[in-house]
Formats: structure tokens, C-alpha cells, sequence
């Protein structure tokens, strides 16, 4: 096995051990951040050993009890003398524990150890960057520099990020537990946000020359339905998971030969995925077994589904989509859930009544500079034949996005106003909910 | 990336039809198949009958010929699939090792051909292809 090959198959393995590994360490260490430094010391280690020695049997035992000599290692040092006594306890609580072996550790405990992970990566004594980076970081096994890259920024300022998170972490004290009780919801809404976060930014970027990253997709996907696994008794995880199978179901549609966006009505749904799809209507099954009135994910999941339902755009059950909305409204009261209704009503009901919805909004103070609004105004005037309305609508709404190919998009729905041509719209993209464009 | 991962059971060939495998193996499959899911990596899976209740259709003049089986030619047969998600070749060799395999089993890992890969001529006469798939599927769902 060469060095490149050994790297590329630890990288493999880390993959797939990290999250475990970490989770497990920062039960007996009692430190998220220390947990996190001591499996990148095993890391290292591997680095160092297995090229030579060639890839364990077990390599998640390899690396935890490796990780676990070197907690022993730091106890011993002393390096933190004003935590001394906490510390000697620690080094007890280390040493008693056997090295766990994957293969017969009880399946519950590092389950229960991963859903401790991830309340306390999303904790809300976090800012919402310091969440998403944790999470990618802790559960999702990306290096820093993969973080950057995904999210468009500077390596050091997600090391930074992270650095602080952690710090932030020690200082509050945050136990590391699954919350229970009342607590619960808030905090698994604080979890699934986190990662229907990190699936959006894959989903439509919000900046940069491509309006997908299919990689942030595909990280997204896997910690929900991980958590999906951990979890199974809560609705809202399913809906999540189903939204965002259904969503990536679409993504090889979403882009036409030249990279530029294409809308959901305008997709050729041949190219959707329908294993996705099956995964994602069988995920909101499930959900929807479990009964109870649906949360928001569930019922954005719902949406999504009469389009995934709809073997034709023109076939989309509009009144049924609307009604969704209006439902997701009362429980979830928001400008762009509004916005996204206003579509719906327009495709249900003509363009004059989505119209109507969409003028309410206009004085909405939260969408100010929002590209949608003037965007999905602009697409309903066109359809009632107000082309010079809409185009100055459309080109208000090129003046506020920060994604090169919704500009260049939009750009060109303008050039048809302005020859009078009228457009063919489509739903708009990038709300927070699925009946936009993909 | 996706890749099928397909299990080929050595002396499936030859089994008798309802041939169903020992328990044993399959509690130590089901926790496999259990730390796939858990993973958030698999997407579908599926065990087959043997080819002794199969059929084979082969076109040796361009003319479809059946034959039934079990299939005296045939050295290797695929004995059931899983259908991963991951993130390089790599990780899914990594996961095929963990399989709980006896020594007669082999699991072939296979790269699932995107749209992407093909050539435009390729990809336009895959066109009705795809089309054909999404019919499939809507009858299946």
C-alpha cells in the first residue's frame, strides 16, 4: 500500500469512525473540545502507523484506545492543576472503562453518545455559524479546511470559529446530555435547523459562481438520516430527513448544460432521482404514522411530496400546496412561508389572487432586500401581462441576489419583458420552504 | 458517490430453489445492514432467490432464448445488493470489509454511473432511458 493509498483509506476510515470516537471520548473526558483533540491525536498516530503497519482489523477500537492512552497521558501531565481533583477522577473513570469494542458495545450507548454530540454542537449557547462548523467538524468528519471550502470562507476563520466554539462550550459549562423533558423540542428544532442549514447552503449557495455544492448536500443528508436512526420516535426528524430527500431528488434537474438554474415547473422530471424520492415519500410516512398535528417539516416535506407526486408539472396539486402553506403559516407565521403561498395561491387560483397575497407583503419590513419578493412579483405581473412593471420588479430582484446564475437568470426574464414576449415562470427559488424552484 | 455492493455467494449457483440462508448469518447480516442505516449511507438493499428459480435471456442470433434455471455455465451469481452513499471509493471498500462475509462469499463493489459520466451522444440516447425508469418507478411507488 503506497503512502497515498494508506492516507486516502484512512481518510476513509475516519469517516466513518470519527463521530463515534469523539462521542465516545467526550463521555469519559467530559469535554467536547478535549474529545475532539484527543481523536485527532489518534489520527495522527494512524498517520504515522498504518502506512506501515497496514489498516487494523478494527481500526474504530485502534483509535480509541489510542485516544484513551493519550487521555490517560494528558491526565497524568497535569496540564489543567486548577481542575486537579475533578481530573484524578477522570483518570479513574478512564482507566476503570474496558476499550470499548464496536462490535459489542452496546448499540444504544453510542447512540446515546452521538445524540449527545450533536445537542451539544447545536447548542444554542453557540452562534449559528459556531453550530454548523461544530457539526460538520464533530458528526460529519470534515476537516476545517473541507469546511472552508464548502461554505466559501477563509480556512483560518472556521478554525477560529471552531477554536471559540469549543471554549464556549467548556466556559458555559454545557452538560454533555440529550436535553429531556419541555427542553427537548426546542432543542431538537435547534438540531434540525442546523442541518437543513448546511443542506440549503449546499442547495441553492447563497454566494459564489455555482448555485449548487451537492458535497454539503450529500453531508447534510447523511446527519439527517443518521439522526433519523437515533430518533425514531420524533416526527419532525422524519419530516426532515423526508424534505431533504425529496429536495436532492432534484438536484440533477436543477441545473441546465450551461450551469445555469433551472426552476421546478421547467425541470425535466426524468432526471429526478426516484430512489430519492421513494426514501423521502417512505421518510414522511413514517413521520405521518406517528401521528400528531404536523410540525414544520413535515408539513414542508408535504409540500414537497405533491411535487414529487406530480409526474407532470401541469398535474402539481396547487390547492392542496396552498393549504399546506396556509397551514405552515399558522404554526410557523412567516414572511417568506407567505411569499411561498402567494406562488401557490397564483398557480391555483390565477395570477391576480397570488398577486394579491404578494402586494400584502409588500410593506413587510423582515423582506426588505429580499430578491424573492420582487422576483415572485415580477413573474406574477408578466403572467398578467404588466411587462413593464415586471421587469422592473425582475430587475430590482438581479440587483439584490448574490448568486451569479439567479442574476444572469433573471437577467434574462427581463430581456423577455422588455421584448414583450411575456416569460413562462416558474416558481422561484431559495425560500426556505420547497415550493420553490427545486 | 454511490456504489452497488454486490454480494455473490459462492455455490449459489447451484442452489436448490428456497435455499434460505443460516439464521446465524442472517442476525449478523441484519446488524450489518443495521450499521449501514445508522451510518446514514444506505440507501436501498435487496436478497435474491437463487437462479435455480430464475431465468435467463440470452440473444446469441440477436433473437431472445430462454433458458431456466439454475445455469450450469455460470461460475458466479450475485446473491442479493446494497446500495450505498459515500464519499470516495475508498469508504465503500471500507464498508464492504465490514461485512459479516463467509468464507465463500465475496462482495464486489461497483460504481453507480451517474448522468455525468456518460458522453453527450450517450446521454442522448439515454434519454428515453431515464424516462422509462421514472414510469418504473411511479408503478413501484
Amino acid at each position: 500500500m503506497t503512502a497515498t493509498e494508506a492516507h486516502r483509506a484512512i481518510d476513509a476510515v475516519w469517516r466513518i469512525e470519527s463521530a463515534k470516537l469523539i462521542a465516545g471520548l467526550a463521555r469519559m473526558v467530559r469535554d467536547v473540545g478535549l474529545a475532539e483533540d484527543l481523536a485527532q491525536e489518534s489520527l495522527v498516530a494512524a498517520l504515522e502507523q498504518w502506512p506501515e503497519s497496514g489498516i487494523p482489523d478494527n481500526p474504530g477500537a485502534w483509535l480509541m484506545a489510542t485516544a484513551k492512552r493519550r487521555a490517560i497521558d494528558h491526565f497524568r501531565r497535569g496540564q489543567m492543576l486548577d481542575r486537579k481533583h475533578e481530573e484524578l477522577g477522570r483518570e479513574y473513570e478512564v482507566r476503570e472503562q474496558a476499550v470499548p469494542d464496536f462490535d459489542t458495545a452496546l448499540d444504544d450507548e453510542i447512540g446515546d453518545d452521538l445524540l449527545r454530540l450533536i445537542f451539544t454542537a447545536c447548542h444554542p449557547v453557540l452562534s449559528t455559524e459556531a453550530r454548523v462548523a461544530l457539526t460538520l467538524r464533530l458528526l460529519g468528519g470534515l476537516t476545517t479546511d473541507e469546511i472552508a471550502r464548502a461554505f466559501l470562507v477563509p480556512e483560518p476563520t472556521v478554525a477560529q470559529r471552531i477554536v471559540r466554539a469549543k471554549r464556549t462550550l467548556a466556559e458555559a459549562h454545557v452538560p454533555y446530555e440529550v436535553p429531556r423533558g419541555a427542553e427537548l423540542g426546542a432543542r431538537l428544532s435547534a438540531v434540525l435547523q442546523v442541518i437543513y442549514l448546511i443542506f440549503n447552503e449546499g442547495y441553492s449557495a447563497t454566494a459564489g459562481d455555482d448555485w449548487m455544492r451537492p458535497g454539503l448536500c450529500e453531508d447534510a443528508l447523511r446527519l439527517g438520516r443518521i439522526v433519523a436512526e437515533l430518533m425514531p420516535q420524533e416526527p419532525e426528524v422524519h419530516g426532515l430527513a423526508a424534505l431533504m430527500e425529496i429536495q436532492a431528488s432534484r438536484s440533477r434537474a436543477r441545473t441546465g448544460a450551461a450551469g445555469e438554474p433551472v426552476l421546478l415547473l421547467e425541470q425535466d422530471r426524468s432526471r429526478w432521482d426516484h430512489l430519492l424520492i421513494r426514501r423521502g415519500l417512505a421518510a414522511l410516512e413514517r413521520a405521518e404514522k406517528l401521528g400528531g398535528a404536523p410540525g414544520p417539516y413535515v408539513l414542508q416535506a408535504a409540500i414537497a411530496a405533491c411535487h414529487a407526486r406530480a409526474v407532470r408539472a401541469e398535474e402539481t396539486d396547487w390547492v392542496r400546496i396552498a393549504a399546506l402553506y396556509a397551514e405552515l403559516g399558522r404554526i410557523a407565521p412567516s414572511p417568506v412561508v407567505e411569499l411561498n403561498r402567494a406562488v401557490a395561491v397564483g398557480l391555483a387560483f390565477g395570477a391576480a389572487a397570488g398577486l394579491a397575497v404578494v402586494d400584502e407583503l409588500r410593506s413587510e419590513p423582515t423582506l426588505k432586500g429580499y430578491h424573492l419578493l420582487p422576483s415572485v412579483r415580477g413573474d406574477l405581473l408578466a403572467k398578467l401581462g404588466r411587462l413593464d412593471e415586471a421587469r422592473t420588479e425582475l430587475e430590482l430582484a438581479a440587483s439584490l441576489t448574490r448568486n451569479v446564475r439567479e442574476r444572469e437568470m433573471l437577467m434574462e426574464k427581463m430581456r423577455k419583458c422588455k421584448e414583450g414576449s411575456g416569460i413562462r415562470c416558474g416558481v422561484s427559488r431559495g425560500c426556505s420552504c420547497p415550493g420553490r424552484s427545486g | 458517490m454511490r456504489f452497488m455492493m454486490l454480494m455473490i455467494p459462492g455455490g449459489y449457483e447451484k442452489a436448490a430453489p428456497g435455499t434460505m440462508p443460516d439464521p446465524k448469518a442472517v442476525e449478523a447480516m441484519m446488524k450489518y445492514n443495521e450499521e449501514l442505516q445508522k451510518a446514514g449511507v444506505l440507501l436501498a438493499l435487496d436478497g435474491l432467490h437463487p437462479p435455480s428459480t430464475g431465468a435467463r435471456v440470452s440473444f446469441p442470433n440477436g433473437k431472445a432464448v430462454v433458458s431456466d434455471g439454475p445455469f450450469a455455465e455460470a461460475k458466479e451469481v450475485i446473491g442479493g445488493y446494497w446500495m450505498i452513499q459515500v464519499k470516495s471509493r475508498e469508504e465503500a471498500i471500507e464498508w464492504a470489509k465490514r461485512c459479516p462475509g463467509a468464507p465463500k462469499e465475496v462482495v464486489e463493489l461497483r460504481q453507480v454511473m451517474e448522468m455525468e459520466d456518460f458522453s453527450e451522444d450517450v446521454k442522448k440516447a439515454a434519454a428515453g432511458f431515464t424516462e422509462l425508469k421514472e414510469k418504473a418507478a411511479l408503478q413501484g411507488a
